[in-house]
């Protein structure tokens, strides 16, 4: 009960210090092969080097966040080319921020991350509450995922994160449990768009325990080898590549173990629009628009939406005998 | 004087209808529509459109209430200027996000009721537009309002496109229509009756 959250117990500089320093590990190793970045629009409003902005982070700003941008490949497995790291962090639909998907950047500017705290329970044999610094210990590993938001547009994300089952071992499931749920922040002072009530707040999010447990499944806490930016999802978010944008969940505070599919806040909101499985697929319409085909930001033109939003060999078994229609 | 006046609203009028087109092509131009520019132009002809649509029912429900018909001299510069966005609206749609792909586009526009509604409302919008000649005018007499009044199916159909494009409850289309269902009161008939009764006292 009077647990001593781990992130009170490791100094914030001692942590930051360590981060910064792998961080710089990593930049020095990839900053030759980046030469030929082609990301015109961020480069403008960041430095040129990481000398001077280094010089002027404190505590509060990790050094991590005044970086270039870098991701290991140019393209997907597909050969389609990542979003560009301004677009990524401009165009976000987080509606804790805003209904307005350029104002979330500007709105959530500020937000701070530090100290921050998942407390995972429920079905477990192990509760635990995790804090930043703990999370971060589970590794970050690039992912370079496809994003298909259910209002039919999508992006290309080079994630950092860890596998959720990874998580999920530490605090020892119990044969009870088969779904997992997930909890955003509630915090209106400080994410303006939970003063009205278009949705019921907190937001919140569920997965199979099979879903959860697969490999593609993860907890995001950077992107483009950066920390997470408060526009999407910082400090920890949830990526499910094979499912719409708004399972998603961001800024997860809780985790739980249930043995009942849970109530999530779209199936809630318009039960026959948005379901709990919410798996990308081009043959299962929206009630109100197609999903054949998506507009990838920053391109013209269409592109056909795969099932499985293109993860099909790796999750399709998943749904044996499901009906996807019924289950949509 | 008044023939003063009138050239003076009709140039406001169409100043303000075309400044917005103005600033969406600049904008579009210089990369100023953020990272979905194309989404962008399709969300901003489209809430136009919409806006002029409105407008265009404005000077009728003045007419009405005040009993001052000033306003109509504008009536169908505002209609034209709505199915122009319209057009526009419909050219982005199909040109920029679908890239005139038919394979992609034929599928989307009849598929869900968002694009549905859409669509029917240009498809009544276009003999409006032909027929808003004053030749047609005088050719149709008394016919010619009869055919306008689809209008009113038109723009209900333009605000439930505009409803259905988001994934929960906006206050925006919400507004407009119901700005839209007062346009429309005023007209039926015993509405219309009580506030000539309310003017003549």
């Amino acid at each position: 009960m009077n647990k001593i959250p781990p992130s009170e117990i490791t100094p914030e500089h001692v942590y930051l210090n360590r981060r910064k320093f792998l961080l710089g590990l990593g930049a020095a190793a990839t900053s030759l092969a980046l030469s030929s970045c082609e990301c015109p629009q961020q480069a403008e409003p960041q430095p040129a080097t990481a000398k001077p902005a280094a010089a002027e982070s404190t505590a509060e700003e990790p050094a991590a966040s005044t970086k270039p941008p870098q991701a290991s490949a140019e393209t997907d497995e597909l050969g389609d080319p990542l979003s560009s790291f301004y677009d990524i962090s401009s165009f976000n639909n987080y509606y804790e921020f805003s209904l307005q998907k350029t104002d979330v950047a500007s709105l959530a500017k500020g937000f701070h991350t530090s100290p921050w705290e998942v407390e995972v329970g429920g079905l477990v044999g192990n509760p635990q509450v995790f804090g930043l610094e703990d999370l971060l210990a589970f590794g970050q590993e690039e992912r370079i995922y496809r994003m298909r938001c259910v209002e039919a547009w999508s992006m290309v994300i080079p994630w950092n994160g860890f596998p959720l089952h990874k998580l999920l071992e530490v605090v020892e499931p119990t044969s009870d449990a088969a779904y997992v749920r997930f909890e955003t922040l509630y915090d209106p002072e400080r994410m303006p768009g939970q003063r009205s009530s278009i949705l019921d707040w907190p937001y919140v999010e569920g997965l199979r325990m099979d879903e959860a447990m697969h490999d593609l499944t993860i907890l995001a806490t950077g992107l483009y080898g950066k920390d997470l930016l408060p526009q999407n999802g910082a400090p920890i978010r949830l990526v499910v590549p094979w499912k719409y944008g708004f399972k998603c969940i961001k800024s997860i505070v809780k985790i739980d173990l249930v043995a009942a599919m849970p109530d999530t806040s779209w199936a809630l909101y318009a039960p026959n629009e948005y379901g709990f499985y919410a798996n990308v697929n081009p043959k299962v319409d929206h009630p109100r628009w197609s999903q054949a085909t998506e507009r990838r930001i920053g391109e013209n033109g269409r592109r056909e939406t795969l099932l499985f939003n293109g993860y099909e060999a790796e999750v399709a078994h998943l749904y044996d005998g499901l009906d996807l229609k019924a289950n949509f | 004087m008044a023939a003063h006046k009138l050239p003076r609203l009709k140039i406001a009028a169409h100043a303000a209808a075309l400044t917005p087109l103005a600033v969406l092509a600049f904008q579009y131009w210089h990369g100023g529509l953020g990272p979905d520019a194309v989404g962008e132009t399709i969300r901003r002809t489209g809430r136009y459109a919409i806006v002029l649509l409105i407008l265009s029912l404005v000077p009728t429900a003045v007419k009405l209430i005040t009993g001052s018909g000033l306003l109509l001299k504008i009536r169908r510069i505002l209609g034209l200027y709505a199915f122009g966005y319209v057009i526009l609206h419909l050219v982005a749609f199909a040109w920029l996000d679908y890239g005139l792909d038919l394979q992609f586009l034929l599928p989307a526009l009849v598929s869900g009721r968002r694009t549905l509604a859409g669509l029917s409302s240009l498809v009544l919008l276009v003999p409006l537009a032909i027929t808003s000649t004053t030749w047609w005018i005088r050719r149709l007499g008394k016919n010619w309002g009869r055919l306008h009044r689809l209008t009113y199916v038109a723009s209900a159909l333009a605000v439930l496109h505009y409803a259905w494009t988001f994934k929960e409850w906006r206050v925006a289309p919400t507004a407009a229509g119901v700005i839209l269902l007062l346009l429309l009161a005023v007209r039926l008939p015993p509405v219309a009756g009580l506030l000539a009764r309310w003017r003549g006292r």
